[in-house]
């Protein structure tokens, strides 16, 4: 055994630091909370004013018009109808209103950050090594910071998930702009685009297809996180399949671990479509 | 009144790949030697020639002579590290930041021997391009651009995305973009390398007649002595780097200046007894 005599503990320290903080930094705190909370609120409130039945035609339609396939858009409804059937709809509008919010926090930071990396070397080389140990991380460390600062609930859920699903928007935003040929970019320069007409009319428009995988894959990830994240409050499915582990329900568990990845599928494929679907025509396949 | 003939002048231009530090240098024999001690490669050196207003200069020779890095130098796509190009009495060598912008957008257009097309454009606004970044507002560079694509024979294609057309509809869109510019100076870098022989040809005739129209001037680049005598006023001859031979096209098959433009004008000469030999067999 590891002697006792040897052990050394810092959780004081940062408890204190943490107690130091949340007495600072109560104002900002309080305002992001209360901003953020309102967010998912609003979202929340929106998801479920819509009734049940628009949005499982809303979701056969949106898929049928951008893939045209009949049976995988019957299916995705079928699915998004078992979350009702198995009595998780307005739990699984929780978890939708939780991605909803974390996703566009992510887009809104992540496209003029994967900007920034795509046009500075030096933050691309600051940046790649901070993203890959993000990537690398397991989800449980994220809670820690969230829930000192923030306590339990859906803020520090959202923000969580935020930060654990940001990587691969920032990641795939600068690969797509690197990524477009040296002769467009010199076509461009020598019309005489300046710096932001170079940016507007070729690099990003060009890098559309791999930013919308970013927001894809920002947005799975955004989904396992929230589930994580029932440990810390989030609610949603989520919690229900915690509680039913905890009380060994199997049956329980099987209903909404099914809701889990029907939600998943069902985001997967719909954000793949629309992706193809807005693919800049001249590029898409006729 | 010599000032006021030539549109450009280039004196002594000078570009090495390979090495960075060469601000400065005025590249004296001394220079030189070191420069090709430390392998550095020299696409352009020592190169001095002037263009006319209203003629077509073509800059002529093999795969690797320098021929593009050449034409880049002049809108400074690629950085010389030495001498002086005079556009219109101004050296673009010296030119800040913006004034070099605003000089690309209205004193020259290139086109590109990859037709460098925007795929997510239509035709419509991938020859109204330039005039948008000039800032031209949407219905008048529509206007001006339709315009052109009647003029390089595409009406009827506006709304269609590159990827619908062909490689010498692609250049066509590529032409008309240079033209909508209406600028002083058009630099075409091999548009029709990448074109089989009988469209490469229709374009040449077509250049030809947009030439006799319009009067621009030209600056254009080829590896192919057919196209040079074709559509050249004068021509320079590229080797390694250097000019080796300028003159127009009759005077340079006439009086080849060394062994290695001798070769090119070998190439086309047999082309040329072929052909009228072929002709011969037809009326016999
Ligand atoms: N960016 C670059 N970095 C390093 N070397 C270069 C670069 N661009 C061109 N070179 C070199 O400069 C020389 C001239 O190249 P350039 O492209 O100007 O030739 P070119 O006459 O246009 O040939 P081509 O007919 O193949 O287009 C070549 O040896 C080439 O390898
Ligand atoms: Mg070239």
């Amino acid at each position: 055994m590891f002697p006792e005599s040897m052990e050394y503990h810092i959780s004081s320290h940062i408890d204190a630091f943490i107690a130091w903080l949340n007495v600072a930094g109560e104002a900002q705190f309080a305002a992001i909370s209360k901003g953020l909370l309102s967010m998912i609120l609003t979202v929340y409130n929106l998801l479920v004013f819509i009734p049940w039945w628009i949005w499982i035609v809303l979701v056969a339609l949106i898929y049928w018009y951008c893939r045209r396939k009949l049976v995988s858009s019957i299916i995705l409804a079928l699915l998004l109808m078992s979350a009702g059937i198995f009595g998780y709809w307005s739990a699984a509008m929780e978890t939708l209103a939780v991605v909803i919010v974390a996703v566009l926090l992510a887009v809104l930071l992540g496209i003029p950050l994967g900007i920034l990396m795509s046009q500075k070397d030096k933050v691309e080389v600051v940046l790649t090594p901070l993203l890959d140990a993000m990537q690398t991380l397991p989800s449980f460390v994220y809670l820690i910071p969230v829930l000192m600062l923030f306590g339990l609930g859906k803020v520090p859920a959202v923000l969580a998930t935020f930060i654990y699903a940001l990587p691969p928007v920032v990641r795939l935003t600068n690969l797509g702009i690197r990524q477009v040929s040296d002769n467009l970019v010199e076509v461009g320069e020598a019309f005489g685009a300046n710096r932001w007409q170079l940016m507007k009319e070729i690099l990003l428009p060009l890098s559309v297809p791999s930013i919308l995988a970013g927001i894809n894959q920002t947005t799975m990830m955004a989904l396992a996180m929230v589930i994580v994240c029932s440990m810390i409050g989030a609610g949603g499915v989520g919690y229900d399949v915690l509680i039913a582990i905890n009380r060994l329900e199997v049956g329980k568990g099987f209903e909404a671990g099914f809701v889990v990845v029907a939600l998943a599928i069902i985001i997967d494929r719909l954000t793949q479509g629309i992706a193809q679907r807005w693919q800049n025509p001249g590029m898409a396949k006729e | 009144m010599d000032e006021s003939k030539h549109l450009v002048e280039v004196k002594n231009l000078w570009k090495v790949f390979g090495i960075d530090n060469l601000t400065g240098c005025s590249f004296t024999s001394e220079d030189v030697r070191m420069i090709e001690e430390k392998k550095g490669i020299i696409a352009v050196r020592d190169v001095s020639f002037r263009i006319k207003r209203g003629e077509v200069f073509v800059v002529m020779g093999l795969s690797g002579s320098g021929k593009s890095t050449l034409a880049r130098c002049l809108l400074r796509l690629i950085e010389p590290n030495h001498g002086e190009i005079m556009f219109d009495g101004l050296d673009i060598t010296k030119m800040k930041k913006q004034e070099l912008i605003e000089f690309r957008r209205h004193k020259v257009a290139m086109v590109f021997q990859h037709y460098g097309l925007l795929p997510h454009r239509t035709v419509l606004e991938n020859v109204a391009f330039g005039l948008k970044l000039r800032g031209v507002k949407k219905n008048k560079r529509e206007a001006i651009a339709r315009e052109v694509i009647a003029r390089v024979g595409l009406t009827g294609w506006e709304s269609r995305y590159p990827h619908n057309l062909s490689g010498g509809m692609q250049q066509r869109v590529g032409i008309a973009r240079a033209l909508a510019q209406d600028a002083d100076l058009l630099i075409m870098d091999e548009p029709y390398s990448g074109l089989d022989p009988l469209i490469r040809r229709e374009m040449q005739d077509e250049l030809i007649r947009l030439q006799k129209e319009f009067k621009k001037t030209v600056l254009f680049v080829t590896h192919d002595l057919n196209e040079a005598v074709r559509l050249g006023d004068c021509m320079a001859v590229m080797r390694a780097g250097k000019i080796v031979q300028i003159g127009s096209p009759e005077d340079v098959i006439a009086r080849p200046a060394n062994e290695y433009v001798q070769r090119f004008v070998g190439d086309h000469n047999r082309m040329q007894e072929l052909s009228a030999g072929a002709s011969k067999i037809a009326s016999a």
